[in-house]
This record gives C-alpha cells, structure tokens and sequence, in this order.
C-alpha cells in the first residue's frame, strides 16, 4: 500500500519531537556530563562522554559521601509499606461501600471525596503534634502512617468504581455455599481487584516516594532520610562539587526510569483507562 | 414486624463497620483531625511557656494589617496568583496541542511520544529543581551555548537569579514538569469523542482546525475545568521548587515567595526569627480558605455554566 505524503502528519511529528527534545534534553545533559571530568563538564558540556574525558568522580563522591544504599532502602521499606496499608484498607472500605447497604453510605463517600480536594500539607501543625506525641518523630513509620491516611481517599473510591464492576454472582454463590463475609472479601475479591489494585499502586506511589515535605518535617534525622530528603541535603553539600551534583541527580532519579520503564504502559494505561486507540 | 430487609440492613451496617473502620479511622485521625486542628490552633497563641490562650481573631488582625506580616502574605499571594496564571496560560494550552496531535488518527510512535512527555511528571521535584537550577546555571554556560547553536547568545540572562524573571522562570520549569499530566487527561477525553461526529465533520468539509475548534475543544471543556482545578490546588500549596532553587526566603528579594514557602518560614522560623505555631496555623488556615474558595467558585461558576455533553 503506498503511503501518501501527509503535510499535517508531518508537522505533527515535526511538534512532538521537538516537544520530546525539550523533556529529554535537560535530563540527557545531566546524566552524560555525570560520566565526566570536571574540565569537560565545563569546556565540552555539550559533547557526549568519550574515553578520555569519561570519569567516574562524581559517584565515587556519592558512593563514599553520601549514604544513598540507606536512603533508597528507608524510601523502598516506607513507600512498600504505605502501599500495603493503603491497598488493603482501602480494599475493604471500597468492599464495603460496594456490597453493604447501610445508613450513610453517601455521606462516607463524600466524606472521603474531600480528602482528595484538600492537601494534607495544611495540617502540617496538628500533624507534628500528634507524631511526636506518639514517639514517633524520625521514625519510618510515622511517615508511613501519614502516607497511608492521605493515600486512603484516593485508593478507595478507585476501588469501588472497580467493585462495582464486579458481577454478584459469585459473591452470593459463595455466600449461599455458607462462606463469611471475610472469607468471600479476602479469597474472592481481593485476588480479583489485582488488576485495579496495580493501578492504585502506581498511582500512590509516585507521591510517596518524591515527597519532600514530610520526610522535612517529620523525619529529618540521617538514619530516616529517604531518597528525596537525602539528595535534597546532599546537593546542598556538595552544591560546589559539579561532578557530584550531577551524578547525585543521575542516581537519584535511576529507580524511576528503572519504573517508568518497566511500568510506563501500565501507568498510561490506567491514566487514559476507559479509552481504547 | 421483623422484616427481612430490616435484618439484611443491621447485618449490613455491621460487616460496613468492620470493613470501613480501619480506613475511616486512619482518614479522620491523621488528615481530618490535623486539618481541622489547625484552623482551630488559629484563634489560639501562646507564651513562652507554651500555654495557649483563646485570642479570636487576633492572629488574624496581626497577619493581615501588621505590614511585618502583611507586607509577606501579600506579597506570596501576588507570586502565587502570577505562578497560577502562568501554569493555566502555558500548561493548558500546550498540553492541548500535544493532546490534539496525539489523538490524531493513525499517528505512528504514539506511545513512545506519550512515555517521554509524561516522564518528567514521575521525577521528584528536587530532581527537576536541579537540573533546571544547573542548567540556567551561568557558572555552567549550558544555556548561553544552547543559546549560541541558534545565534542568540546574548538573549541569555541568569533568569533565576534576577528578581523581574524568577518568578516566571519558576513557574515555567513547574510547567516543563507536570504538562504531561493535563495532556494525558485531555488526550483521554478527546478519545471519548465519537469518531462518526469527527467523520460527519469531514463530509461537511471542515479542516482538521475547525474540528479541533468547534468539535473536539468543547466536548473536553469539563476536563480543562478539573485540570485548572486541580492545578489551582496543587499551585496554591507549592513549596518544594522554590524550597530547593530559591530558598526558604524564596529569593531574590521575595520575588518568587509563595504561600507554602510563607507556612514554612511561619512555622519553623528563619535566621533570626522564631517559628510559631498558632501563627502558622493560621497562615495555613488563610491558605485552605483559598483553596476552599476555588473549589467553590469551580462548582458553582464553572460547573453550572458549562454543559457536559452526554456522549
């Protein structure tokens, strides 16, 4: 089939590469003069790396300076753990609003629904009162608690558009088999919801693992630092230490194109889900 | 008489407690209850010992007409209505485009488009600040020699730095960052727009402008609604860009201060002055009712006013 010339066709991928140029430019730029050395980082910053000015100094500041291993694991341990707490509890509470018919129903889930609209940030306050009055200042969980209850909203009704999906069928066939209403929850929803679950999972953990605000406020101490926190107060360090700068940055933003990669279809999918093209 | 259904019902409403507790207690402790304390940690002040005392709406009085506050507020909420409107000029218009040209029919490496636009949205802003921050750099010189490939050299300023361009540098690296949701959430919408509509549009000779115009444009208006909503909300509490390029005092000269970097500096203090609680409840609490006005103005003004076609 031979193709005809489309002048429309043309300009749009003339625009969207350009567009594309100006998102991967900036990061591509940081990331190659990270595997310099400082004199071509300044006389050649626009030339790709090559094999006599390639140098490694900028991670082994890193690696020797900072503490990345540990902030990646405490951001790895506390996002794993506000994820679970999200998905299950917002699981069930999605359940329930679903399968029971109880007074107050509606109002449970605009009571929730507001929970999306306003930033748990403005509570900042009460919120640093509550943490230290539970002992939990510069601890991982006290973030994780703060993540969990902020992520609840969102992940519920997510959750329940997704449950109301789901046929009945099955659920009043278990029920009539005598199953509980925890058996049927637990080993007949829960493993059906897997697909919708990946979505919320995608979705809150993005947040999470970037936030600054928290972890500035509730867990500054170096034991707790997450990835965000601890690069924010490295780069401040080492702000003279170009070949350190750069290739913080390049290390810090390395589990998310590692997820991005791996993920990236799941991730617009679930954004543009309901549309097909 | 014990009906079925009234059994059913207190069956129900018990299995609803168990299932929805654990959530609903979460919720309401940690994001209700400190929302709702700190507005009430407003009418409040306290004395060097930490003994707090009902003062009304003092902090008020002292926020809004003390100029050693006032001068503050006004001056973030000025940065912030500009930071705003530079998201809502440049993001929504852009993202639009790109959506339009994404939903063309047959458009070849669609996904791959897609992936790279939407991945600077992924990356934590501390990551973004910096990389913007080395690049506009002038100690770098990346920008005048990018400048220089296409002979404008001399258009370079350090933008960030200068007081009359900080701020909307700012707000257009914000923009470079999150443009990619709105377009994915435009994209998504103009998906949902019959292809016999746009068919019967071609019959009648109308160009793929004209389309874009009066076809697909109105049937995402609901959508560049919410995306202004949610930008409003999201702009309203900003903190960590100019945190991390600009400093707690959002510099230079309070040029590209805004009203989350103000709660901060209210809070924990800066330099030599000390942080206040109560005082810092009730910048928070002046910054919710903002937010809490948009929303506002968005359902009653905007929400009645356009139609949502039923497609």
């Amino acid at each position: 089939m031979r193709r005809r010339l489309d002048p429309g066709g043309l300009a749009a991928h003339a625009i969207l590469i350009l567009y594309c140029i100006l998102v991967l430019y900036p990061v591509a730029l940081v990331v190659l003069n990270s595997f310099k050395q400082r004199r071509a980082i300044f006389n050649t910053p626009l030339a790709l790396p090559n094999p006599r000015t390639f140098s490694l100094a900028g991670y082994q500041t890193v690696l020797l300076r900072g503490e990345f291993p540990r902030y990646f694991l405490n951001s790895f341990v506390l996002t794993a753990a506000a994820l679970a707490i999200i998905l299950l509890l917002g699981a069930m509470a999605a359940h329930a609003l679903v399968e029971f018919r109880f007074r107050g129903r509606a109002t449970t889930t605009l009571y929730l629904a507001l929970g999306m609209m306003l930033p748990v940030r403005l509570g900042t306050i009460s919120l640093v009162g509550l943490i230290a009055g539970l002992g939990l200042t510069n601890s991982l969980s006290g973030l994780v608690i703060v993540y969990a209850a902020q992520g609840i909203p969102i992940s519920t009704l997510i959750l329940t558009e997704f449950f109301r999906q789901l046929p009945s069928d099955l659920k009043d066939a278990a029920r009539i088999d005598g199953a509980s209403e925890y058996r049927i929850f637990f080993r007949l929803v829960l493993p059906l919801a897997r697909p919708a679950m990946g979505t919320v999972a995608v979705f809150s953990l993005i947040p999470i693992w970037n936030d600054l605000w928290f972890p500035l406020v509730l867990a500054p101490a170096e034991a707790t630092r997450t990835v965000t926190l601890g690069a924010q107060q490295f780069l401040g360090e080492f702000s003279s230490d170009w070949n350190a700068l750069l290739a913080a940055l390049s290390t810090a933003a390395l589990p998310i194109f590692g997820l991005y990669l791996i993920f990236s279809r799941q991730m617009i999918r679930g954004l543009t889900a309901g549309a097909v093209k | 008489m014990a009906s079925r259904a009234a059994r059913d019902w207190r069956h129900g409403t018990r299995f609803a407690v168990v299932f929805l507790a654990p959530a609903m207690l979460l919720y309401t402790v940690f994001m209700v209850w400190p929302l709702v304390d700190s507005v009430r940690l407003s009418f409040f002040t306290a004395n060097d010992s930490g003994v707090r005392r009902f003062v009304g709406l003092a902090n008020y009085l002292t926020l809004f007409t003390n100029s050693l506050w006032s001068d503050r507020l006004y001056g973030a909420l000025r940065n912030n209505i500009v930071f705003f409107l530079i998201h809502i000029l440049v993001q929504n218009p852009v993202a639009l485009l790109l959506a339009a040209l994404l939903s063309r029919h047959r458009l070849r490496l669609r996904a791959v488009y897609r992936a790279v636009i939407f991945l600077p949205v992924l990356l934590s802003q501390v990551i973004v600040g910096f990389i913007w921050q080395l690049i506009l750099n002038p100690l770098w010189g990346v920008s005048q020699r990018i400048l220089g490939l296409i002979g404008l050299t001399h258009l370079y300023q350090p933008w960030l730095g200068l007081d009359r361009s900080a701020l909307i540098a700012l707000s257009l690296i914000s923009v470079w960052q999150w443009v990619g949701l709105p377009m994915i959430l435009f994209y998504t919408a103009m998906l949902a727009v019959p292809e016999e509509l746009i068919e019967a549009a071609k019959l009648d000779g109308a160009g793929e402008i004209r389309i874009f115009l009066r076809i697909k444009l109105p049937l995402i208006l609901p959508m560049i609604g919410l995306v202004t909503l949610l930008t409003f909300i999201a702009n309203f509490n900003a903190f960590d860009l100019v945190y991390i390029t600009q400093g707690l005092l959002g510099g230079p000269d309070y040029s590209t201060d805004l009203l989350g970097v103000f709660f901060y500096r209210t809070f924990f203090g800066q330099q030599l002055q000390l942080g206040s609680a109560t005082m810092g409840a009730t910048v928070a609490s002046v910054i919710l009712a903002i937010i809490l006005l948009g929303v506002a103005a968005y359902r009653l003004l905007w929400q009645r006013r356009v139609t949502a076609y039923e497609l």
